[in-house]
C-alpha cells in the first residue's frame, strides 16, 4: 500500500507541475501584456516597472522559473482587479465555501444515486425502474444552468404561494441557502451514478455469492444491504473522483446563478475581467486539488478492493 | 375421429427426397444485424426520428422562415409567442384637450374643509375610457367628485383590492373639475388596471374606483411608412395593420426567437458534431498507433495521454479561450474547436489503445498473421472493423459533452461571439430575464435539452446494437 501510494503521490505531483506549465503557456499566449492596458506609460517608466516585474527577462527559462518557484511556495501574486488583495487570500476566502457547496451535493449525489440505483435494479423493468431511469435521461440531458434556473423559478414561486420564505432564492451564508444549490448542484451526477449502481446491481445480483447466501437462508434484506449494495458500490466509488471534478467545476454556473460566493464565481468573474493572476492561481488551485481528490478516491479505492493494489 | 391403425408402411425407412428442409436464414453481417437490432429499439428509433426533425429545421427552416435573426425591433422586445401581431394605425397630429365638467368648482368648500366632522370623498364614478385605448395613449374619464380638489390616477398590471397595493401614482389632476387623464407613458400591449381616487386637497380619498383596460398594439402612420410596412399614401387612421408574427416570440433585443433558434442550431450543432468527429478521429489514430506499435511508443504516447486527462477540462477550456483572445468580427468557433480537440482526444485514445491490444491477441488476428498477411491487412481487415463499433459509440456519447461545453462556455460569456447566436448565448440572455419572459430561456434551453437527449437515446441503442455479446445471445 505504502509504494502505491508514493507511486501515485508522485505521479499526481508530475500532474500538476504539467498543469501549471500548460497554464503558464496559455497565459503567455493572450495577445499583449499586463502593463499595456495601463494608462499611457513613457518609456522609461515602463522599462523600469517591466524591470521590478521580471517582465524584461526572457518568458523561459527566467520568468517560467520565476512562476514556478512562487507556485511551489503557494504565492499565487496580487489580483489584477481586486485592489490590494492576494489571489491567496481570495481563495482562502471562496474556496471553504465551494468545499461546502461541493461536499452537500456530492453526499447528495453520491448517497441517492447509490440507493435509487440499487433500487431501480431490484424493480427491474417495472414500472418504478422505467420511470425512474426516463426520469435519470432526462436528468443527464438538461444542462446545468437550466437546472439552476428552473430551481431558482421554482423558489420564487414556492415562496410566493406559501408567502414566506421556505428557502431563501440567492445569496449565501446559512444551511437554507444551501439546500437548493447542492441539489442542482448533484442532479445529473445522481442521475450519472443511478445508471452506473443500476447496472452493477444488476450484475451482482446473478453473482454467485448471492445464490450461496440465499441458500443459506439469509432474509432478503440482509442479502441487499450485506452483499448487492455493498459489493455494488465499488464501481461508484471509482467515478468519484471524476464525480468530484464535475461537481466542482459544475459549481461554476450554480455559483454564479444563486450568487454564492464561491471560487466557481470568483474563477468566472477572473475571467470575464481578464485578472490575468487570479485566472492563473485558481487554474493551477483547481487542478492541483482535482488531483489530490483522484488521489485519493483511488487510495480509497486501494483499501476496499486489495485487487488494485496489487495490479 | 378414427382410431389409428398402424400399417406396414408406416415402418418403411424414408426415401431421400423426404428428408426435412434444412433451413438456413441467409447470414446476417455484423452491421446488418446490428441496424436490425437498432431498428428494433423503439427508443433509438425515436431518437433518429427526433434528430432527422433537428436537422431539417436547421437546414431546411431557414428556407421556410426567412426572418433575419439579427434585425432588432426595440418595439416588440421580449414578447411571448404569437402567432399573429396587429397594430392599430393611428395619426399622432392631435393632442387631446381633456375633460373639464362644466360649472363644477375646482376646490371644496372651503367651510366644509374646516369643518371637523367631514368624511372621506367618493370614489370618482363612471371610471370609463375615451377612444380605443393603444400603446401610445390611454384616455380615462370620469364623473366629478364632490368636494373634490383634486384627482390621483393609478396604473397597476393587476386587479388591486386594496389602497397600498395601487402603489406611486401615476399622474395627478389639481383641479376637482378636471376629470379626465391621457397615459402616454410607456405602455404595452396588455391588460392594465386603472385607478382614480379624489383628494379634497389635505387628504386622499381611501374610495377608489378601478378599470381594467385592454391596450391595443399601436403603430403611427408615419413610422409605419418608415419602416415599409406600408406604402407612403397608404393606410389610415383606425385601419389595423397585420404585423410579422414570432411564434416563439422575441427576445431582450426584439429579435425573433424561431429564426434565433434555427440560426443558433446551426452553430451549436456545428461545433457538437465537428469537435467529436475531430477529436475521436485523432484519438483513434492515436490510439491504434500506441496499441499497434506497442512497447516503448505505447508507454511514451499513453503517458502524455495521461498528463493531458489529467488537466481540468472545462478551466482549460475557459483558459484557451481567454488565451486565443477573439479579434472583433470573429465568432470564436474556430478556438472552442481547436480547444475541445486539444484537450478531449486522450479518452478515445485510450478506449481505442485498449481495443487495439485486445485484438492483436485474437484467435483470428494470430491466424491471419500466421497465414502472412500484411500489417495493412491486418489493420485495415481486422483492427479498424472491429473496433468502428465502440468509436461509434464513443463519437455518440461525445456530441452531447461537445454541445454542453459550447454551451456552458457561452453561457458564461466565454463561448460563441455576441452576434452569432447559439442556443447557449441565448440561454445566457434568457436567464436575465428569466422572471418576466420565461420563454426567452425556456426555448433554447429545451433544444438543447432535446438535442442532448436524443444523442444519448440513440448511443444507448448504438451500444446495445453492436455489443457482440448481445448479438450471441439472440
Amino acid at each position: 500500500m505504502g509504494r502505491y501510494a508514493i507511486k501515485r503521490i508522485i505521479q499526481g505531483l508530475i500532474t500538476i507541475w504539467f498543469i501549471a506549465t500548460a497554464t503558464f503557456a496559455a497565459m503567455h499566449a493572450v495577445p499583449g501584456d499586463p502593463l499595456s492596458n495601463e494608462k499611457a506609460t513613457t518609456e522609461a517608466i515602463r522599462k523600469n516597472l517591466e524591470a521590478r516585474y521580471g517582465l524584461d527577462r526572457p518568458v523561459f527559462p527566467d520568468q517560467y522559473f520565476i512562476f514556478l518557484g512562487n507556485m511551489a511556495k503557494g504565492d499565487f501574486g496580487l489580483s489584477f482587479t481586486q485592489q490590494n488583495r492576494r489571489v491567496n487570500d481570495i481563495i482562502l476566502d471562496a474556496f471553504p465555501v465551494s468545499a461546502q457547496l461541493g461536499v452537500l451535493a456530492i453526499a447528495f449525489a453520491a448517497i441517492g444515486g447509490v440507493l435509487l440505483g440499487a433500487f431501480t435494479a431490484l424493480k427491474r423493468n417495472r414500472w418504478p425502474d422505467v420511470t425512474v431511469m426516463l426520469a435519470v435521461i432526462l436528468g443527464i440531458s438538461v444542462p446545468s444552468f437550466v437546472f439552476a434556473a428552473l430551481g431558482q423559478l421554482a423558489l420564487v414561486n414556492a415562496n410566493d404561494a406559501l408567502g414566506f420564505t421556505l428557502l431563501p432564492v440567492a445569496g449565501w451564508g446559512e444551511l437554507s441557502h444551501m439546500i437548493m444549490p447542492a441539489v442542482v448542484l448533484g442532479l445529473s451526477t445522481l442521475a450519472f451514478l443511478t445508471r452506473l449502481m443500476r447496472s452493477s446491481m444488476l450484475e451482482v445480483l446473478t453473482a454467485d455469492y448471492i445464490r450461496t447466501a440465499r441458500a443459506k437462508g439469509v432474509s432478503e434484506g440482509g442479502i441487499f444491504w450485506r452483499h448487492a449494495l455493498r459489493n455494488a458500490s465499488l464501481p461508484v466509488i471509482t467515478v468519484l473522483g471524476p464525480a468530484i471534478a464535475a461537481i466542482t467545476t459544475g459549481g461554476f454556473v450554480v455559483e454564479l446563478v444563486f450568487a454564492i460566493p464561491g471560487l466557481g464565481r470568483a474563477f468566472v468573474e477572473a475571467v470575464q475581467q481578464l485578472d490575468y493572476t487570479l485566472i492563473m492561481g485558481t487554474t493551477v488551485f483547481y487542478g492541483s486539488f482535482l488531483v489530490f481528490m483522484v488521489i485519493v478516491v483511488d487510495l480509497i479505492y486501494g483499501l476496499i478492493d486489495p485487487r488494485v493494489r496489487l495490479a | 375421429m378414427s382410431a389409428y391403425t398402424p400399417r406396414p408402411e408406416d415402418f418403411a425407412p424414408l426415401g431421400a427426397q423426404d428428408a426435412a428442409p434444412v433451413l438456413v436464414r441467409p447470414s446476417l453481417s455484423y452491421w446488418a444485424d446490428a441496424r436490425a437490432r437498432l431498428l428494433r429499439n423503439p427508443r433509438a428509433v425515436g431518437s433518429l426520428a427526433l434528430l432527422a426533425l433537428l436537422g431539417l429545421f436547421t437546414t431546411v427552416g431557414p428556407l421556410f422562415w426567412t426572418v433575419d435573426p439579427s434585425t432588432q425591433n426595440l418595439d416588440r422586445i421580449s414578447e411571448p409567442p404569437n402567432l399573429s401581431a396587429e397594430a392599430l394605425l393611428i395619426d399622432r397630429g392631435q393632442r387631446w384637450p381633456g375633460v373639464e365638467a362644466e360649472g363644477w368648482p375646482s376646490a371644496p368648500d372651503p367651510a366644509w374643509l374646516a369643518s371637523p366632522t367631514r368624511t372621506a370623498l367618493d370614489a370618482p364614478e363612471g371610471l370609463s375610457v375615451v377612444g380605443t385605448p393603444h400603446t401610445w395613449s390611454v384616455r380615462l374619464r370620469w364623473s366629478p367628485v364632490e368636494n373634490a380638489a383634486g384627482y390621483q390616477i393609478y396604473r397597476n398590471r393587476y386587479r388591486p383590492t386594496a389602497l397600498n397595493e395601487l402603489g406611486l401614482p401615476l399622474g395627478d389632476r389639481w383641479s376637482g373639475a378636471e376629470v379626465s387623464y391621457e397615459d402616454a407613458l410607456a405602455l404595452e400591449p396588455g391588460v392594465y388596471w386603472y385607478s382614480v381616487t379624489a383628494t379634497d386637497g389635505l387628504r386622499e380619498s381611501p374610495h377608489f374606483q378601478t378599470l381594467r383596460v385592454e391596450v391595443e398594439r399601436a403603430l403611427p402612420l408615419n413610422a409605419a411608412r418608415k419602416a415599409g410596412l406600408l406604402a407612403p399614401g397608404d393606410g389610415e387612421p383606425g385601419q389595423r395593420l397585420s404585423l410579422p408574427a414570432h411564434p416563439l416570440g422575441t427576445d431582450y433585443l426584439g429579435r425573433d426567437m424561431l429564426s434565433r433558434l434555427m440560426h443558433g442550431a446551426r452553430t451549436s450543432l456545428f461545433i457538437g458534431l465537428l469537435a467529436p468527429l475531430l477529436y475521436v478521429l485523432f484519438g483513434t489514430a492515436y490510439g491504434a498507433a500506441a496499441g499497434f506499435f506497442g512497447g516503448r511508443a505505447d508507454a511514451v504516447l499513453m503517458r502524455l495521454a495521461d498528463f493531458v486527462v489529467a488537466l481540468p477540462f472545462l478551466l482549460f477550456m475557459i483558459l484557451f479561450r481567454v488565451a486565443s483572445g477573439v479579434e472583433a468580427g470573429e465568432s470564436g468557433i474556430t478556438a472552442i474547436l481547436v480547444a475541445m480537440v486539444l484537450l478531449l482526444w486522450p479518452a478515445t485514445a485510450r478506449l481505442v489503445r485498449g481495443q487495439i491490444l485486445q485484438i492483436r491477441e485474437e484467435g483470428y488476428v494470430q491466424a491471419a498473421r500466421l497465414l502472412g498477411a500484411p500489417q495493412r491487412y491486418l489493420i485495415f481487415r481486422h483492427m479498424i472493423p472491429n473496433t468502428l463499433g465502440v468509436i461509434l459509440v464513443t463519437l455518440t456519447f461525445a456530441i452531447p459533452t461537445a454541445i454542453f461545453t459550447e454551451a456552458f462556455l457561452s453561457f458564461i460569456g466565454m463561448g460563441v461571439a455576441p452576434p452569432t447566436p447559439s442556443w447557449g448565448s441565448m440561454c445566457f440572455e434568457g436567464l436575465k430575464s428569466m422572471l418576466n419572459s420565461p420563454h426567452e430561456l425556456f426555448f433554447p434551453a429545451l433544444m438543447i435539452s432535446l438535442t442532448v437527449l436524443a444523442f444519448n437515446l440513440l448511443g444507448d441503442g448504438l451500444r446495445d446494437a453492436l455489443d457482440a455479446r448481445m448479438r450471441a445471445r439472440e
